[in-house]
């Protein structure tokens, strides 16, 4: 069972990178494209010598964003799926499309939203690059920490869902969750090396941008696994009620 | 197919939970796999580099800018 979970969630997260793809090219790009050249510009103006492309833009475009969003979503999917083994059958009587799609919503809050919000994505050439180490310590810092919490909220609920509602139990999961995220908000340190000056429409529409292709990456996984599992469901269900009818 | 299956058994078939000690050395092993999968695309050449020189982070970096992830 866990080896067909794993497969499905590898497959449904290739097919969200395919979707990401197409989104990240339309509306994700442009904005790249105007940092990049914006980048380019502030070098020749500063008669920097331009550095050799190791990799040409073409390629970063193309190959490259399609081979860093299909690596990123099948390790995604992989993982969900897991995380959908866990939590299925055991919460709520929901069915295998309701459960994936929740799933989805509290893995994009957990991974993406939580430490996006705290550390917004950067367009190339913002940011200081004495300080990426720090920064990304930061970032996975936050993701990692959100991630516990998510678990020990959900560990809440499976707790009090015996003396309380079900309803009123989730709701005391999700304060704990973010009473813990609030806590690590305020004790992690701030990041804000967006230089004065810096095209502030450029930076909202790069950040929007990003916030997007997760929100389409998220719910197309939810999607997709939601939809192979129940369609196999009904498959097995089907073929032994005609293994029943068969005997009877 | 081992037990006859009775008549009077509900006809939609229900899987119940996946026990989770099936599941933890899954977590495991993918875990380990995803994060080595999202270091390359979302850290290699940037805060930390393994294999050397900037072809990764180069090759990857609209991926990993749009991914939200720290680049530069």
């Amino acid at each position: 069972m866990v080896r067909t979970y794993i497969l499905r969630g590898l497959l449904a997260g290739v097919i969200a990178a395919a979707a990401a793809f197409g989104f990240a090219r339309v509306v994700g790009e442009p904005q790249v494209e105007r940092a990049v050249a914006r980048e380019a510009a502030a070098a020749h103006q500063r008669d920097d010598p331009s550095e050799p492309a190791v990799v040409s833009r073409d390629v970063q475009t193309t190959v490259g964003l399609a081979t860093g969003l299909v690596v990123a979503g099948a390790a995604l999917g992989g993982l969900f799926s897991l995380a959908f083994a866990v939590v299925y059958r055991r919460f709520a009587d929901a069915g295998a499309r309701g459960t994936a799609l929740a799933v989805a919503g509290a893995a994009c809050i957990a991974v993406f939203v939580v430490p996006f919000l705290k550390y917004p994505a950067n367009p190339p050439a913002v940011g200081n690059p004495a300080t990426i180490g720090h920064r990304t310590a930061l970032y996975f810092t936050l993701l990692a920490f959100s991630l516990v919490s998510l678990v020990i909220s959900v560990a809440c609920q499976r707790r009090l869902v015996a003396r309380l509602s079900a309803w009123n139990a989730s709701l005391i999961a999700a304060a704990t969750y973010l009473a813990l995220v609030a806590a690590a908000y305020v004790i992690l340190p701030g990041v804000d090396e967006v230089a004065a000056g810096y095209p502030a429409s450029l930076l909202w529409r790069f950040r929007v941008a990003g916030a997007g292709i997760q929100c389409v990456l998220w719910v197309t996984i939810g999607l997709a696994f939601g939809t192979l599992t129940e369609r196999s469901e009904r498959g097995a269900a089907r073929s032994r009620s005609d293994l029943i009818s068969a005997k009877g | 197919m081992a037990a006859p299956i009775a008549a009077d058994r509900p006809t939609v078939w229900a899987p119940t939970a996946v026990p989770l000690r099936e599941i933890l050395p899954w977590v495991v092993l993918v875990a380990l796999m995803a994060v080595i999968g999202l270091y390359f695309v979302g850290a290699e050449g940037g805060a930390a580099s393994l294999v050397g020189g900037t072809a990764v982070h180069e090759f990857v970096h609209d991926a990993r800018h749009l991914l939200a992830f720290p680049c530069h």
